[in-house]
């Protein structure tokens, strides 16, 4: 494999992990705060739905991210509403969450562009388009550094960026900050959150909601940059992915950076490669396609280091009387 | 503990949150231009109206009941199995080697090897998260999801490199031998003078699924191992103390629960196909997730349940063929049933709650 190679198929780890990154960053405000959610799919699937139809209908991709933000949004407030206010299960309604949006995409999809529960092709103002960093042209000639600087690290779309920043932004906001230290403590032990006279439930709401901006992104990603417009189920279970990236990271931030990016890498290769020949034996594709999994079952099953989650995950807080 | 009595807690509750899914999908059908009230009398007509639709409704039924009883099992020793699908999948790998390489006589036999097979596959790709979970305490929600995932590649991977026969294109193995079909109803029901359509799939799995009812029900609630599946269930510090042991509890519910969930291939696979697909779960492992909830975990309403489901995706399958109401509505209202009868459970909970309680304030 020569350089160049390598530096395709890195620049396509990028590509491909960025809905990942921003899916598991969502995943990690949520749980951080005791809230599970499994329903990182359905989010994503109604934003990038509702980004590509905007956006196919207004000519603006600023607008398809916004209504793709809001729609992921609105099933945030019904994740909340199930599992905080009223105290169901986060399981079952991450699950609903998921169903609600796979079915509901392709049927207003089908009522609205009649084209088989897809949108228009974007075009033009209607897509993210890469931004060339400065300098990448007249430093493509530099030995290693210039083919680096100018295929991997320039020519990705904002929102690329945008998740990158995401990583620290999410650090400092977790770990350096007053709204930080009360998240993380309202999903170890709600009950010292609210003796201290903080409300356990705004502290939730919050976290949901972040979680549901940070997916909607991610949704709006897949449907204006990664590709032209919505197709259905156009999700293909990143949800889980990401899901399973989050419990690879020990719900931390840059270890979800590194974990997505891993990820990504598996299917940057898969889809580039296909089976992989080792000369004595070949690796199918469908191992590469199964590995994320696996490798979450090893690190869930405790053999190497163990992933410990919050506290209060999945336990809705009530109030002693 | 009783706030209100049983029958509202087993009737009431489920029929209103199974309303308020009813009256959000007829919301819905109504913004996309149609008429509720058609499309149910066409749902009607098309599902219940001819045994060719109740062939079809009990055929899909079939399936939810299997899937439907492995979740509730589940949520007998609480915990919840989100994973049968993959089982599924693996007991239709079950099913396919059983039928592909075993020279049957006779389908009696065969489907008797089949159900084992199948069983014992679906409870194999359970085992592991199972044994995961009581041994190290790794969430059992997040391992079967994964094992779904891990089980649609092994499916994709034996299907394309390894049971495909050759010059074949499609992802499937080659067709079932005959001695393995099935009889459907109509052949079942032909000798005692009933007419039943030639065309629907339904078949003798029903039957092995009416039992598999039964049979849960008396293992949950005549058995001494169903016992200990609810104590846990009801409180594992408590069945502790009992003597009962959580790790045994907890890998015998999870075997159980695959196991049923496998069934359902003997349905699909070599019921209905007569060979093995890719897709061939098409969902209905999650299915079970709504149909166990709406049952309440009871064989008796999972049977209901699952008939109602079976209902819905047959008038669905009719809905999309001759409305503009695609055939994904019905996961819509799939989605919303799991979201009132399961995550917004208490919103109907309390408020009714209240008023039992008032009303009983009133008489004493």
């Amino acid at each position: 494999m020569d350089y160049m190679t390598l530096l395709l198929i890195l620049d396509s780890t990028v590509r491909l992990g960025t809905p990942l990154l921003l899916a598991c960053l969502a995943g990690l405000f949520s749980e951080r705060a005791g809230i599970f959610d499994i329903g990182l799919e359905g989010k994503m699937l109604a934003a990038a739905f509702f980004s590509g139809a905007v956006a196919a209908v207004s000519g603006s991709v600023w607008l398809g991210l916004l209504a793709g933000i809001g729609a992921s949004l609105v099933l945030s407030a019904l994740h909340g509403l199930a599992s905080i206010t009223f105290r169901g299960n986060q399981l079952i309604s991450g699950v609903a969450v998921n169903f609600l949006a796979a079915g509901m995409t392709v049927v207003i999809a089908q009522d609205w562009f009649h084209q088989g529960g897809r949108t228009p092709s974007l075009m033009g103002g209607g897509r993210f388009t890469p931004i060339t960093l400065p300098f990448a042209e007249t430093l493509q000639d530099v030995p290693v550094i210039g083919p680096l600087y100018y295929h991997l690290i320039s020519g990705h779309t904002a929102l690329v960026y945008l998740a990158f920043a995401c990583v620290p932004a999410t650090w400092w906001l977790l770990y350096r900050t007053r709204f930080g230290l009360r998240l993380r403590a309202v999903g170890e032990n709600p009950a010292a959150v609210d003796t201290a006279g903080v409300s356990v439930v705004g502290l939730r709401y919050a976290a949901v909601a972040i979680c549901g901006i940070l997916c909607g992104i991610a949704g709006a990603y897949l449907a204006t940059a990664l590709q032209a417009g919505f197709v259905k189920d156009m999700t293909a279970g990143r949800g889980y992915i990401a899901l399973a990236a989050l419990i690879f990271a020990k719900w931390r931030p840059w270890y979800a950076l590194s974990a997505t990016m891993l990820f990504g890498l598996l299917q940057a290769v898969a889809l580039r490669y296909q089976n992989i020949d080792l000369g004595s034996f070949t690796i199918p594709v469908q191992v590469m396609d199964a590995l994320p999994y696996i490798l979450t079952v090893v690190i869930l099953a405790g053999f190497v280091g163990k992933a410990i989650p919050p506290r209060a995950g999945g336990e809705p807080y009530i109030k002693e009387r | 503990m009783d706030k209100m009595p049983k029958w509202a807690d087993v009737i009431l509750i489920p029929l209103i949150s199974l309303l308020l899914a009813a009256i959000l999908s007829a919301l819905v059908i109504l913004a996309i231009g149609e008429d509720p009230w058609a499309a149910l009398k066409m749902m009607v007509q098309g599902a219940l109206g001819s045994t060719y639709g109740w062939g079809y409704t009990l055929y899909y039924a079939t399936n939810f009941i299997f899937t439907g009883l492995a979740v509730a099992v589940a949520f007998h020793a609480r915990m919840f199995n989100i994973g049968g699908e993959g089982q599924a999948m693996l007991g239709g790998l079950g099913v396919a080697l059983v039928c592909l390489f075993i020279p049957w006589p006779h389908w009696t036999l065969a489907v008797i090897a089949a159900t084992i097979s199948a069983g014992v596959f679906g409870a194999l790709w359970a085992a592991v998260p199972a044994y995961l979970q009581a041994k190290r305490g790794s969430h059992i929600v997040i391992t079967t999801i994964m094992f779904n995932f891990i089980a649609s590649a092994v499916l994709n991977y034996m299907l394309v490199n390894v049971l495909r026969p050759q010059g074949a294109m499609d992802p499937a193995t080659a067709k079932f031998p005959a001695a393995t079909h099935l009889p459907t109803l109509h052949e079942l029901l032909l000798p005692l003078g009933i007419k039943f359509s030639k065309a629907a799939p339904a078949n003798v799995s029903l039957l092995i699924a009416l039992a598999a009812c039964v049979l849960v029900w008396l293992l949950i609630w005549r058995t001494r191992l169903g016992y200990e599946i609810r104590a846990f269930g009801f409180s594992e510090s408590g069945a502790k103390y009992a003597g009962i042991s959580p790790v045994k509890i907890t890998i015998v519910a999870m075997l159980i629960s695959g196991a049923l969930a496998g069934l359902m291939a003997i349905n699909t696979t070599m019921g209905e196909a007569e060979r093995l697909v890719l897709n061939a779960t098409e969902g209905a492992g999650f299915i079970g997730i709504a149909v166990a909830l709406m049952g309440r975990s009871h064989p008796f309403g999972v049977l209901l349940a699952a008939i109602l489901f079976g209902f819905l995706y047959q008038g669905g399958a009719e809905l999309a063929l001759w409305t503009n109401i695609p055939r994904e509505m019905i996961v819509v209202i799939q989605a919303l049933v799991i979201l009132f009868t399961g995550a917004l459970d208490n919103m109907v909970r309390i408020p009714l709650e209240k008023l039992f309680l008032s009303l009983r304030r009133k008489e004493g």
